[in-house]
């Protein structure tokens, strides 16, 4: 019984409702993965006796027969997420020892559907950065490695506790949040399923706020038909989210028949970069071949604005960032810096943040205030803005043929080194999102499927990107690629 | 555009984070690679374009302007730093 943790959702449920097994086993099986997980740094909180009260409570609920899907499975969340009474930092010392007097809707939503929660998941500080070493709890390990190394790898980021737990079979899923890809971008690294859902699909309030027009939650998963599972218990409209959409959520589950004949499938030229490794540009145009062979119509597109997307969101989320990140001032919760004899509130306020806020943070935070000053808001912000929508004008233009769905590589390389980015610019560790952050601009869909390793041995990933509401329609597509690539690959377990 | 020592210093006020005078020289260096960057979006013709406020063409919803919610006090004041009699306690603000 020990492989429990290995299960998908979709088999956990079946195993589950057939009393094969039990919640509490499973439960115990992924307690005990996670408690043995420490070199991987992927837990930030481990929640054990609260995972087994739930288990307890879960198979009580199927036992009665009629339970949700979710029922009795064992799930990681992002530590961006509110958890009542469990802390929940965003992966900074400036809300050292918060604990939420609330959930989050979509937390909220998971325990309603009667998921067990095994702990919060490491990440990169309020969600800013693309390898996880921003984080205060110090940086994710992947599972992977290089072919014959041990050097220690980078799960992406910024849900890189995600990626590395769900790759390294500690729990059935996890919550991720993607802003520019941080949940595309390790899922690809890590060998896993990572959906980025249409903007408003899911709710963000009690999601620790990083750039609200770009912030959205989804799920990060084994398989893509538990990612369309998981995506059926957190989707929906929430009147506490202005932002969320008040319409009709299908059923994605259902949704994944396989069949893909007669569907058009763009291939975006802007998308081949000078300098993208062979692997890669490989990887994408076997992908174009398995739609092909599965009865896709493959078109070449032009989405001629994006490489101006990376330059855009530089702009915009920043600034949305200063101002989300204003509320953390050392009067309302989380860390507040000592004061010396004669000093006042605003010592109290600067000292607090240049304590608590990373050096990451830090520089977007100061960013953001930039081009939001007067003198400067029109050059850089307004300016953003318009290319924003020229951005998302590239993929309507598009979608207005007839594409159902653009395939792109997921990142522009496989996982590198921890520490190998240290002491480059940080400019090149943004180009990590360069294939992203395109779809958070243009508030659409996206998902990354894994689709073959490299010549070293490590995962990479394909982006399929949908159109607005259209998740179940891109899922199936992903489910089709996904049964073409038959990805199985698993790390060895070193940890 | 370029930011100088006195802009870093300016910048680091605006965004409430202490930063120590030696290390401003180093922060102006590292804002400016950044805007370097952006510099970029100046090559786009944005000549009659809309900014864009909302990715989804959808009005913010509007609701009765009611009280749904309330008597939390405990619940908003638990994590406080520091919370005297059913208030926040800060440093003393006016002399």
């Amino acid at each position: 019984m020990s492989t429990l943790n290995s299960l998908t959702i979709a088999d956990a449920r079946d195993k589950l409702r057939s009393k094969e097994i039990s919640s509490v086993e499973l439960t115990e099986v992924c307690n005990a993965a996670v408690a043995g997980s420490d070199a991987l740094n992927a837990f930030s909180v481990k929640t054990p006796e609260l995972a087994l009260d739930q288990a307890r409570v879960a198979d009580a609920r199927i036992a009665a027969g009629g339970a949700p899907d979710l029922c009795g499975i064992p799930l990681g969340i992002k530590d961006l997420f509110c958890t009542k009474g469990v802390a929940s930092q965003a992966a900074s010392n400036i809300l050292g020892g918060f604990k939420p007097e609330y959930d989050s809707t979509v937390t909220s939503k998971l325990w309603d559907a009667g998921a067990v929660m095994l702990g919060k998941l490491n990440m990169d500080e309020f969600a800013m950065g693309s390898s996880n070493e921003t984080s205060a709890y110090g940086p994710v390990v992947s599972p992977w490695r290089r072919k014959g190394s041990d050097a220690e790898l980078t799960p992406g980021g910024s849900s890189g506790g995600s990626a590395s737990a769900v790759s390294a079979d500690l729990c059935l899923a996890a919550t991720g949040t993607d802003t520019g890809g941080s949940i595309r971008q390790p899922a690809a690294f890590t060998g896993i399923v990572g959906v980025k859902p249409t903007y408003g699909r899911v709710s963000r309030w009690g999601i620790i706020a990083f750039a609200s027009s770009l912030d959205q939650a989804g799920p990060m998963t084994k398989t893509v038909r538990d990612s369309a599972i998981f995506m059926n218990a957190i989707s929906g409209h929430d009147a506490k989210d202005s932002t969320s959409a008040n319409i009709a959520v299908p059923d994605f589950e259902a949704a994944l028949t396989g069949d893909i004949r007669g569907k058009k499938i763009g291939i975006p030229k802007e998308y081949r970069l000078d300098g993208m490794p062979d692997e890669i540009e490989k990887l994408w145009s076997q992908g174009a071949d398995m739609l092909r062979d599965a009865g896709a119509e493959i078109v070449d597109v032009t989405l001629p604005h994006t490489k101006y997307a990376l330059p855009a969101y530089y702009v915009l989320a920043p600034a949305e960032a200063s101002s989300n990140l204003a509320r953390y001032d050392g009067v309302k919760y989380g860390h507040r810096a000592k004061l010396q004899a004669g000093e006042g509130i605003h010592e109290m306020y600067a000292r607090t943040r240049a304590e608590g806020f990373g050096k990451e943070v830090q520089r977007r935070i100061m960013i953001g205030a930039y081009v939001l000053s007067a003198g400067f808001y029109d050059a850089y912000y307004r300016r953003a803005q318009r290319v924003r929508t020229l951005i998302k004008k590239d993929f309507e233009d598009v979608y207005a043929t007839g594409v159902d769905a653009i395939l792109t590589p997921a990142t522009p390389s496989a996982a590198f080194g921890l520490g190998e980015m240290a002491d480059v610019d940080p400019v090149k560790m943004y180009l990590n999102d360069v294939f992203t952050v395109t779809v958070n601009l243009a508030g659409l869909p996206g998902v990354s499927v894994p689709a073959g390793l490299d010549s070293q041995g490590l995962p990479l990933g394909l982006q399929l990107i949908g159109k607005p509401w259209e998740e179940a329609d891109m899922l199936n597509t992903a489910y089709a690629l996904e049964q073409s690539a038959g990805f199985v690959s698993k790390a060895d377990k070193w940890w | 555009m370029s930011i100088d020592k006195e802009t870093a210093r300016r910048v680091a006020h605006l965004a409430r984070i202490e930063v120590a005078e030696d290390q401003l020289e180093h922060l102006a260096g590292e804002l400016n690679g950044i805007l370097g960057f952006m510099e970029q979006l100046n090559e786009v013709d944005v000549e009659g374009v809309e900014p864009m406020t909302s990715v989804t063409p959808m009005r913010l919803p509007r609701r009765a302007d009611v009280v749904t919610d309330g008597d939390k006090q405990g619940a908003i004041l638990k994590n406080a730093p520091d919370a005297r009699e059913g208030f926040f306690a800060v440093p003393k603000v006016v002399e």
